[in-house]
């Protein structure tokens, strides 16, 4: 005979054990670790530190707005104009600092302008009401736009008195480790901590489990709608400077079609596109994943236009397994 | 005194007079049915109390207190909790972090406001076991029973230090032996000194449940009586007019 007491104090959960390997991010980890393990015993390349190197740094940047990406989907939403507030980023600093002005000015001003792009989406799908994807897509061609007045369509490489600042920071590395990655691993475990204990991750997770139920319970939907499209916008503009240093030149093709990477990313690692699911660690996992499989193709010598393949049916086997569980749990 | 007590409400929309000169009492820890056929003006009475209408014309007092409700906020100050249909969950969370979603506890760490899981589920804990319902506080809410889910629906209104509950159609979609949790919780409730008002279409569960029934027929109230000196006959043809006022 259990009490009542006992029942209710009663944990349902799972060992430890069983938990993590219930988890799509232990799947899509453990496919990336097998991936990296074949590509040392198949090719010469892969497992050199030059080629390290770049697949970390490559990775960092689809990671970090995959978190962005993730907070947004996790809320019950989209974000599609993350590849233009890339460029806009990228194109805002380069313009104030080929000018003549210090980096650290001009990134403030550059990550304004992400946070303006974030505003604007978040204003019009909060407020106004308009769908996610509607707004966002509109969006997405309007600040690569932008960019593009900005710059008169030119590429940029030099980038005046801190020009060798923006480069160490985007393209250098310390203790062996690119500065991206350090960028990348800060915001992941800060944004674990604000998912789990904050009010504010609290939120994001029951606007997108019952948007009206948060209504109900007086939680400010409106106002985090918007802090959450702002939010996703500046983890884009963070990856833009840090590309513009990284490449060392920048141009209006910038990030264009990078939305689809990170939403991948995201996806695969476990964010729910219904809303109300997703982890931050998962998105980085996510990324690393595709950031494998797209170097592998290279080091196979596997033309680069089957990459689009590869992610596409990531994405989709992704979303199929996600049912697959959800049928499972059903009874 | 009365918990609710409400004299001549009336309200209309245009030319519609949904409900004329309603004047009803409800005392503390009471349980009203209040029945009615569809348009009878149930949703709106409860609508008026729950502060989403303010009535055409009459006044409300709660524990002898004037009240005038502007929106659901002042009804919810004014001890007020209303439990949906939908009982408004999200499925994604915890019963722990549903019960205190948009007023979590929080603790300082190193100056920085964290929530306080461990106040959220030991306060949950106390709340379920004051309601006598098996339901965890870890435990995500799309894995609970129906009669769960009302507990935890039923726990965020207790947290509020509720004086009244209004609960619309709580056992309309579940099975046989939910609605039996639920109406047990319902007694609970009661039994804390809080008052019910429990739309309700099924018959059998209201007079299960009710200490007081009150009907409603074309905006008018025509009975509010104790259960006991009522029958589900004659409930019946209150509402379908075959008895004219009890």
């Amino acid at each position: 005979m259990t009490t009542l007491e006992q029942a209710i104090g009663h944990s349902q959960h799972h060992s430890p054990v069983s938990r993590i390997v219930n988890s799509q991010i232990f799947w899509v980890f453990a496919a990336a670790v097998l991936a990296c393990i074949a590509l040392s015993l198949l090719t010469d390349s892969f497992a050199t530190q030059r080629n390290l190197f770049n697949v970390t740094r490559n990775f960092a940047f689809v990671g970090l707005i995959a978190i962005g990406m993730t907070t947004v989907i996790a809320s019950g939403g989209i974000d599609l104009s993350v590849g233009s507030s890339v460029v806009l980023a990228a194109m805002v600093i380069s313009v104030l600092m080929s000018a003549g002005h210090p980096f650290w000015i001009s990134a403030i001003v550059a990550l304004a302008a992400a946070a303006a792009v974030g505003f604007t989406n978040g204003i019009l799908i909060a407020y106004v009401g308009m769908p996610a994807f509607v707004v966002t897509l509109g969006m997405l061609s309007a600040a690569r736009s932008l960019a593009m007045v900005l710059s008169n369509n030119k590429m940029i490489w030099e980038f005046g008195p801190d020009h060798d600042l923006l480069l160490w920071i985007g393209g250098g590395s310390t203790l062996g480790l690119p500065h991206p990655i350090y960028a990348l691993a800060l915001l992941t475990i800060v944004m674990s901590v604000v998912y789990r204990w904050t009010r504010w991750g609290q939120y994001v997770f029951a606007i997108g489990g019952n948007e009206h139920a948060a209504t109900l319970t007086g939680i400010p939907v409106k106002r985090i709608k918007v802090s959450i499209y702002m939010f996703s916008a500046l983890t884009a503009g963070v990856a833009g400077i840090l590309m513009a240093g990284w490449l060392g030149s920048v141009t209006t093709n910038l990030g264009q079609a990078m939305e689809l990477t990170v939403i991948a990313a995201a996806v695969i690692g476990g964010a729910n596109l219904a809303g109300g699911q997703g982890t931050a660690l998962g998105a980085v996992i996510g990324a690393l994943l595709i950031e494998v499989i797209r170097n592998s193709l290279i080091l196979l010598g596997i033309s680069t236009f089957w990459q689009g393949m590869f992610i596409g049916c990531f994405i989709i086997i992704a979303v199929a397994f996600d049912r697959i569980r959800n049928l499972g749990s059903q009874d | 005194m009365s918990r609710l007590s409400l004299r001549g409400i009336s309200k209309s929309f245009g030319a519609i007079q949904a409900l004329s000169d309603v004047s009803l009492d409800i005392a503390p820890g009471e349980v009203l049915g209040l029945m009615g056929d569809n348009g009878a003006g149930k949703s709106t009475l409860v609508k008026i109390v729950a502060g989403n209408f303010r009535p055409s014309q009459g006044a409300m007092s709660i524990d002898g207190d004037q009240v005038d409700f502007h929106k659901p906020l002042d009804a919810q100050r004014g001890g007020v909790e209303v439990v949906y249909q939908d009982l408004a969950l999200c499925d994604n969370l915890t019963a722990a972090s549903n019960v205190f979603l948009g007023r979590e506890p929080r603790r300082s760490l190193a100056g920085i406001p964290i929530l306080d899981y461990a106040t959220m589920h030991r306060r949950s804990a106390e709340l379920f076991a004051s309601l006598k319902s098996e339901t965890r506080p870890r435990d995500l809410v799309k894995r609970m029973s129906g009669g769960q889910r009302q507990a935890v629906a039923i726990a965020r209104t207790l947290l509020s230090n509720a004086k009244i509950v209004l609960m619309d159609e709580p056992t309309a979609a579940i099975s046989v032996r939910q609605v039996a949790e639920v109406l047990d919780l319902i007694h609970r409730l009661s039994d804390q000194g809080i008052s019910v008002v429990l739309i309700s279409h099924r018959m059998p569960d209201v007079f299960a449940v009710c200490s007081r029934i009150a009907v409603l027929r074309r905006g008018k109230l025509v009975c509010s009586k104790p259960a006991n000196d009522s029958s589900p006959e004659e409930v019946t043809g209150l509402i379908t007019g075959a008895i004219e006022m009890a």
